[in-house]
């Protein structure tokens, strides 16, 4: 089948489907590619570049569409796109089929297929195909580094012969993708980065990355469903508020990534907060798009306030940054193919059985088919119950008294049982048999304490070593092999063979075995 | 010719060489010189015997014990590495053998003894010495017909295998008050061939996977089966290597015992232990995947676990995972080896075969020592084992090995299978790990899939 990558033609997006790299990975899996002339111009992929990567380019959009069973695209589809669609064509793309039902209607009418790639279920086996997580890494890194570009001063602090800096305080709110991205970003331009999130478990996340988590000393837990956010309780906002009140006046930047899937963003970062903000101070909204964290929120503009804070709107960070973002967003379509095409054959087959692939089809043969049921594998495992408390120090040393007073016990026992069983043995047995008992017990001694300190990896060894060993039974045929008795003698004859087979096979084997022993 | 009293020295020098010979094991650097105390202690055993009282140098003699020499250095000098467990097993059957022998040449060709309670005990020496040699014998032989697959390795369970044994049990103590009673020599030879069936059938009832703690069973009783004679011919030489090589058979089978959270009765008397209640269902999908991603995955991580199991050992891919950890440890990646306690059919099954394909011991780690790392791998491969990475070992109170500790794999970041096909494990337990999100399938020969992937790593 022929998969074809159309120039986006939403104003201002950089961003192309196919990349030569990701081009070369479809042609393994048995497609064909095309793509329309220009289409990667933008994100710095020339045609020539897709031409040597055995992409055939179409001189027109219309050409494409006709050509290609499969389609690639970045944004949703515009209604011109729409109207080049039809039947048995297979549309991949960023749709939100959520928030766009007429868009499902109008696809749904062509009797195409959509698939959404922004409804790719959270489970580990579909990360790698997971847009939402690899443009929300980038929109991270990219708002700090558009945050920089407005702001006045250094984000480290510095101790100068011209003076003395202090490092920047950044507050990033909502530790999704985004999030912990700009706390990297940031972080590792040297500011001061606290965070902040409605669900508890990411705290560790959060200072995994190296920021403080503020704490909310509330018992709600905001975790919804398949790791995102919920709407929080009206109480729950306004311990919220209080807390973001006291850090507002010191913190120079702050990043907002707060959403909750289907809803529009809720409003963290009222105006009131920026009010209480230093001039000079920046906020950068990542869900501009969703209306903004922000009330003064201007979508894909930066505005300032009358006391200087800046507030920028942009929704477009990925696009910004296109080679990167191409790169990626292509290398998840990539995976979505990988999973499409089960026999490697460049066949696509829809298989509404699998999880993931149902999760992202939301329109099939012109059936609307959004939305998914819930997926069979749960997204995220939660902590299943409770972890025990840790024993305290004395519980745990009274555990150890117990522990050992209970095997001196066992010990004494097993002492007193067995020096009991030698005294029977004694009264009744003869002195030679007493005698040759007391170096059997200690050899089973000597035996139990010498093993005991054998290293694991040398169990084949000492297992090979004590079968040879045990070929010491050749003594026993020895003393037999001059008996009178002739059939005593052939026995006896026998016995030495095989013992001896025994001991020289045991102990060459173990020494070939040995000697493959080598350190690094 | 020696007098007894330099034979006893000499035996004497002979014990403590096997002391430190086995003492000598508990490091890789010294352990090649325990071999020679070993070896040592052996030969000045033999000379000592041969020439001491009552023992010459005859013809006969002479032919056994080269004859002997010979067969064992041509059967340990082509061996393969993977053929180790049968051959353990195969020699083990040669002690058991030698113990019947002697035991009823003793019986043939009795000392003499006048006193009354003497000679009741060196009966019983007699015809314990013989019971425990055929036990050993049979069950040896069982053993390597096991591991070298000319025998199916699954449990064979009789109806009725338990009174079947006890009846067995109670025929030799019948015939053994017999013997005792002067009954005849019959008695003995009857109970010889109770014996064999005993020993034939308890292995036959033991799976494979139980087969290690088998192994290192057969190698205790091959032991005791040496003490035994050493009580019978008066030999304290004897009685000291057999105890010693019979505690140590003992001290492994209950270290593997351990490993496997068993009891060690049930596995000897075969099949699983108690579970009771349905098992838990298993949800999820496998998902294949390939040596291309396999090679990108692994171009990308810093981290990597190998989990060998039989299965490497069966498809003799040591050299090619040892080729794989060399380029991977080349392009500066932490490269390490999980072996579990019961990996393979033989303790330390896998540790030697890394040995023989040149993997450097020190980064071939127990499971205790690595089994918190998991959480910190990218990738874990695992190479034909099954039942050891069972997670339902920690989830499910009703699994068959439900409690046994497992290498905890599921923790990493990827988990690669490298497996023949979709069948299930040793034990037949079907394993929720293939199932797991972060687990891909990497069907085929272990050794084929390797050697693919090492085409494909730059």
């Amino acid at each position: 089948m022929l998969i074809g990558a159309p120039k986006e033609i939403m104003g201002g997006e950089a961003r192309v489907a196919l990349t030569p790299d990701s081009a070369k990975a479809l042609q393994k899996l048995g497609y064909e590619c095309i793509i329309e002339t220009g289409a990667g111009q933008a994100a710095r992929f020339d045609d020539d570049a897709y031409q040597q990567a055995g992409v055939a380019i179409a001189s027109s959009a219309d050409e494409l569409f006709q050509k290609a069973d499969i389609i690639l695209k970045v944004r949703s589809p515009l209604d011109e796109e729409v109207a080049r669609l039809t039947k048995d064509k297979t549309l991949i793309c960023w749709a939100s089929p959520a928030q766009n039902a007429p868009l499902l209607d109008k696809v749904a009418a062509t009797g195409a297929n959509l698939l959404a790639m922004d409804m790719v279920p959270r489970i580990s086996r579909a990360q790698k195909m997971d847009v939402l997580s690899s443009m929300a890494n980038i929109a991270g890194y990219r708002a700090v580094i558009e945050a920089g570009n407005q702001f006045g001063r250094f984000f480290t602090g510095q101790i100068t012969a011209a003076g003395k800096v202090p490092p920047a305080k950044v507050l990033v709110i909502g530790a999704g993708v985004a999030g912990l991205a700009a706390i990297g970003t940031a972080q590792s331009l040297g500011a001061i980065v606290r965070a902040f999130d409605v669900r508890p478990e990411v705290a560790e996340q959060i200072e995994s990355m190296g920021a403080e988590f503020l704490m909310l000393e509330f018992d709600e837990d905001g975790s919804g469903e398949g790791g995102y956010a919920k709407p929080a309780s009206p109480e729950f906002i306004e311990k919220e508020m209080a807390l973001f009140r006291d850090q507002a006046p010191e913190i120079d930047i702050v990043i907002t990534t707060a959403l909750i899937p289907g809803r529009p963003a809720p409003k963290l970062w009222p105006a009131e907060m920026v009010g209480l903000m230093k001039p000079g101070s920046v906020v950068v909204d990542l869900a501009a798009e969703q209306g903004g964290n922000c009330d003064l929120t201007v979508k894909d503009e930066v505005i300032e306030t009358e006391h200087g804070v800046k507030i920028v709107g942009y929704t477009d960070f990925p696009s910004r940054m296109a080679t990167q973002s191409s790169n990626l967003y292509a290398t998840n379509l990539r995976h979505m193919m990988d999973d499409l095409t089960p026999e490697k054959d460049g066949e696509m087959v829809i298989n509404m059985e699998d999880d993931v692939i149902r999760g992202v089809t939301a329109v099939h043969q012109g059936e609307i088919t959004f939305p998914p049921p819930p997926p069979k594998i749960q997204a995220i495992g939660k902590p299943a119950a409770e972890p025990t408390p840790e024993p305290t120090a004395e519980e745990k040393r009274a555990a150890e008294m117990a522990a050992m007073r209970k095997a001196g016990q066992q010990q004494t026992a097993m002492l007193v049982i067995g020096g009991a069983l030698m005294m029977a043995i004694g009264a009744y047995a003869p002195a030679s048999f007493m005698q040759h008992f007391i170096v059997f017990a200690l050899a089973c001694f000597v035996g139990f304490q010498v093993i005991w300190n054998v290293n694991h990896a040398l169990h084949t060894p000492l297992m090979a070593v004590t079968n040879a060993i045990s070929g010491i039974i050749i003594l026993g045929s020895l003393l037999q092999i001059e008996s009178s008795n002739s059939i005593v003698s052939l026995l006896a004859g026998i016995s030495v063979l095989i013992a001896t087979i025994n001991i020289v096979g045991g102990f060459m084997v173990t020494r070939r075995m040995l000697a493959m022993f080598q350190k690094s | 010719m020696l007098s007894q009293n330099i034979v006893t020295a000499i035996y004497i020098a002979a014990s403590v060489l096997f002391i430190l010979s086995l003492g000598g094991l508990s490091n890789q650097e010294k352990a090649k010189r325990a071999v020679w105390f070993g070896i040592i202690g052996m030969a000045l055993a033999v000379v000592g015997t041969i020439f001491g009282p009552g023992v010459g140098l005859s013809s006969w003699l002479v032919g056994m014990l080269v004859i002997g020499a010979i067969i064992g250095a041509i059967v340990a000098s082509r061996v393969e590495m993977t053929g180790m467990p049968q051959l353990v097993a195969a020699l083990h059957s040669f002690v058991g053998l030698a113990a019947v022998f002697i035991g009823i040449g003793s019986e043939l060709d009795p000392p003499m003894l006048t006193d009354k309670v003497e000679i009741i005990i060196h009966e019983v020496e007699i015809y314990l010495g013989v019971f425990i040699g055929a036990i050993t014998f049979t069950g040896s032989i069982i053993a390597y017909g096991k591991l070298s697959g000319v025998i199916d390795g699954k449990a064979l369970v009789l109806p009725g295998r338990h009174a079947l044994n006890i009846i067995m049990l109670l025929a030799c103590l019948v015939l053994g008050y017999l013997y005792l009673n002067h009954a005849g020599s019959w008695t003995l030879l009857v109970m010889t061939a109770i014996a064999f069936v005993i020993g034939a059938h308890l292995v036959m009832a033991i799976g494979g996977a139980d087969m290690p703690v088998v192994v290192s069973m057969l190698n205790s009783y091959s032991g005791w089966a040496a003490a035994a004679t050493g009580f019978l011919l008066g030999n304290d030489l004897l009685i000291v290597t057999g105890a010693l090589v019979g505690s140590s058979g003992a001290i492994l089978s209950y270290i593997m015992c351990k490993a496997m959270n068993r009891n060690f009765l049930s596995v000897i008397l075969g099949g699983w232990g108690g579970a009771s209640g349905p098992q838990m269902e298993v949800e999820g999908e496998m998902v294949p995947t390939d040596v291309d991603s396999l090679a990108t995955d692994l171009d990308m991580a810093s981290s990597i676990i190998i989990v060998p199991g039989y299965g490497m050992a069966v498809a003799q891919a040591q050299s090619a995972v040892s080729e794989l950890t060399r380029r991977l440890r080349d392009k500066g990646k932490l490269v390490r080896f999980a072996i579990h306690p019961v990996a393979g059919r033989l303790p330390g099954h896998m540790n030697v075969l890394l040995a023989e394909a040149k993997v450097p011991y020190d980064i071939v780690l127990e499971m205790d020592e690595i089994n918190e790392d998991f959480a910190d791998t990218d990738i874990v491969i695992i190479l034909g084992a099954n039942d050891i990475v069972n997670p339902a070992a920690k989830e499910d109170p009703n699994s068959p090995i439900a409690g046994m500790p497992v290498l905890e794999v599921w923790n990493a970041g990827q988990v690669i299978i490298s497996k023949r096909g979709q069948g299930r494990g040793y034990s037949g337990i079907e394993n929720p790990l293939f199932y797991k999100d972060n687990s891909r399938m990497l069907y085929g020969d272990a050794k084929a899939s390797l050697d693919q992937l090492l085409t494909k790593l730059s």
